[in-house]
């Protein structure tokens, strides 16, 4: 169970309200309040139920297959001659992403809260597989609504979730991507509200889920900080992670927030931040509203929100959960990017220099790490989130890596 | 501070107390299909029979809006629709109609973008008589209701069959204007009403408010109009409008004289519904 924090720390947010500073909260329609607050009682039933956390913790012991290693990734960290780099490899979960952490954690909700069925965003189609491993495991039935260019350049996870019993809606409003998924599934839910349990994958929507999934992913943190004493007998310098909606990343930096830790979130840069064909919220975008938050958003001078670009489409999001919009205005948080070209090229070389095939969204993690790990010294420490692995992505990888030669 | 001073929502449901019928609101997306069209069937609504309009501010995320309303506002973008010219067109409007209603609806963003207070100015300077933002409950009252009370302008509150007793006083408590009662489940344009819910819903709501309550999503027909004005005190229209926009676009998705004429027939054999005239 979460323990409650000391006063004078960055970890007690959001407020009854679900606001990180100016971020946060809950811009929804009045058809979708209750259906909000329901979620939000529960959750906080849940929480304080030590039941609740034994069974999850059981779920992620004997089906997850946590905890995940702390691996020290020695053939990268020599041939980058400089800090000590550690994977925590997420990779290795049931269903290969760090997503079920989350959806383990929502579907019991949701079983408390009697409901049977589920509805559920997703880009890449890793929230997509895990929330379909869920429902099947526990008996849910299970809709699935992914943008018509995802389920595209994503097929393997939808032929997976079809395969686990899910029902995969193709989304073609919008930009058919990530989210307008999310605004599909929204609207979905307001007209399902008695039966229907929406397991929201990263840490966006409106209150209380930032905070839920957040809480969720915790677990990468939690245990990190404990395999990484137990390795070097002392906190890491430095953690890194990519940032899509922003969950892998706050559950491995959360319970390292108030710690001396230099703390880094790698955003997508797409084509590069000056040709707006990217995804970097933070980098290139500015505060706004969208799917029942503020936080900063790629928008247009008139508010509307444009689309976004990466070449992983786990990252391809033009907004980020609104803790990281607090964090990054407090400063408490770097926010870097990488280039699609970079995450490819990071792509190839871990798995050539480690026989891990990453996939493409903690690619552009690494991208970033190749650019500073050299100047660090020896023993400095830096922990990647290794947030998935990369089967589903070599359809799209493996033509360009052919033509950057990098195959 | 210039205050919103006009009464014309209170004359509106004054007047159709006195002539003992219900209002018709028609729903278009401002610049659908685009701006010329759009403004003349802007100009044009009231003469037809609309006793109050709603205006949509287009946005790329219509989060509350099926697939008809989604549809025209991305035209309404495509066309080069903002909430700028959004508020021309109403200024434009106000030039010859001081008389009709009009309140914009739409999503926060836009108008977090263009700065709140700039755009209360703007709004009351340009003629707006009300505010329907979709994605503002009474959990974000700081945001807008507030600021536009203190405006004076009237922020017109949603409810749904979900807003049971315990949830209405929250509800109900920064209302003003009319309450605009959302009488499905769901997004716009999917699902027709049921009347005798819609009717015991009212019934309900008006043990909690003395505002006038206007109904809306999923109210098609003549007969709907007539059915839902004969137990409260508006009618509101918005898909059934905007799908003949887009059934009348030529292969280019260009609109037409045809655009105009078929929105107002449609609009003028509602208006019937509300007169109670016999339908022919
Ligand atoms: C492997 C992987 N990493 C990262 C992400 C991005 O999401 P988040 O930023 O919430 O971790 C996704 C999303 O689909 C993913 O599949």
């Amino acid at each position: 169970m979460p323990t409650t924090n000391a006063p004078n720390t960055l970890r007690e947010g959001p407020d009854e309200n679900g606001h990180f500073g100016i971020f946060g909260g809950r811009y929804v329609a009045e058809t979708l309040m209750p259906l909000v607050l329901d979620v939000e009682n529960a959750w906080k039933t849940a929480k304080s139920d030590p039941i609740f956390w034994s069974e999850l913790e059981y779920y992620r012991k004997h089906y997850i297959g946590r905890p995940s290693p702390l691996y020290f990734a020695s053939r990268l960290t020599d041939y980058f001659q400089g800090a000590k780099l550690y994977f925590k490899r997420d990779e290795l979960n049931h269903t290969g992403a760090h997503k079920i952490n989350n959806v383990m954690g929502q579907a019991l909700i949701a079983r408390r809260m009697g409901k049977t069925k589920i509805i559920a965003e997703t880009g890449a189609g890793q929230h997509g597989v895990a929330t379909a491993t869920a429902c099947a495991l526990f008996n849910l039935e299970c809709e699935v609504f992914m943008g018509a260019e995802d389920v595209i350049r994503q097929k393997p996870n939808v032929d997976r979730m079809r395969l686990l019993g899910a029902k995969v809606h193709s989304v073609t409003s919008g930009s058919a991507t990530l989210k307008d998924a999310m605004n599909e599934a929204l609207r979905y839910w307001v007209s399902k509200a008695d039966t229907h349990f929406y397991i929201i994958g990263t840490v966006a929507g409106p209150h209380p889920y930032p905070q839920m999934v957040r809480d969720f992913q915790c677990i990468i943190g939690e245990e990190t900080k404990e395999q990484m004493f137990e390795a070097e007998g002392k906190l890491p310098d430095t953690l890194v992670a990519c940032i899509g909606g922003g969950s892998n990343a706050i559950g491995l930096f959360h319970p390292f927030l108030d710690d001396d830790v230099e703390i880094i979130g790698v955003e997508a840069a797409g084509l590069g931040i000056s040709t707006k064909q990217h995804a970097a919220s933070l980098t290139g975008g500015r505060p706004g509203v969208l799917h029942g938050n503020r936080t900063y958003l790629l928008q247009d001078n008139d508010g509307q929100i444009t689309e976004a670009h990466s070449i992983s489409a786990g990252l391809d999001y033009p907004g980020i959960g609104p803790e990281h919009s607090w964090l990054f205005e407090t400063g408490r948080i770097e926010y870097v990017s990488a280039t699609d070209n970079e995450a490819l090229e990071a792509f190839s070389l871990c798995s050539k220099l480690e026989g891990i095939i990453p996939a493409l969204e903690p690619s552009h993690a690494l991208a970033y790490i190749k650019n500073i790990i050299s100047s660090l010294p020896k023993n400095h420490i830096i922990v990647m989130n290794m947030c998935g692995r990369g089967d589903k992505d070599l359809e799209a990888v493996i033509p360009r890596l052919e033509e950057m030669d990098l195959l | 501070m210039k205050t919103y001073n006009e009464d014309r929502l209170k004359l509106l449901f004054e007047n159709l107390k006195k002539e003992k019928r219900g209002g018709l609101g028609i729903f278009i997306a401002a610049s659908d299909p685009n701006l010329e069209i759009s403004l003349e069937i802007l100009e044009r609504l009231p003469q037809a029979g609309a006793d109050m309009i709603e205006l949509g501010m287009p946005f790329s995320d219509p989060m509350a809006d099926g697939p008809t309303i989604q549809a025209a506002s991305l035209r309404a973008l495509k066309s080069g629709g903002s909430l700028k010219r959004t508020l021309e067109m109403v200024k434009k409007f106000r030039e010859n109609d001081t008389k009709t209603p009009l309140v914009l609806m739409g999503y926060y963003n836009p108008i977090y973008n263009f700065g709140v207070k700039n755009f209360l100015i703007k709004a009351i300077k340009a003629g707006v008589d009300g505010l329907i933002i979709v994605d503002l409950p009474p959990e974000e009252d700081g945001e807008l209701c507030l600021p536009a009370q203190k405006y004076n302008l009237p922020f017109i509150r949603l409810t749904a069959p979900t807003s049971d007793g315990e949830r209405l006083p929250t509800i109900l408590k920064n209302a003003s204007g009319f309450i605009y009662y959302v009488s499905i489940m769901g997004i716009t344009g999917t699902q027709s009403i049921a009347t005798q819910n819609v009717q015991n819903a009212v019934k309900e709501l008006k043990k909690h408010t003395g505002l006038p309550i206007a109904v809306g999503f999923g109210i098609k027909t003549r007969k709907d109009v007539a059915d839902v004005t004969s137990f409260s005190d508006a009618a509101i229209v918005g898909s059934a409008i905007v799908n003949v926009i887009e059934q009348s676009l030529d292969s280019n998705g260009e609109g037409s004289d045809k655009t105009v004429a078929d929105v107002l027939a449609l609009v003028r054999d509602l208006a019937a519904g509300v007169r109670n005239k016999k339908i022919a």
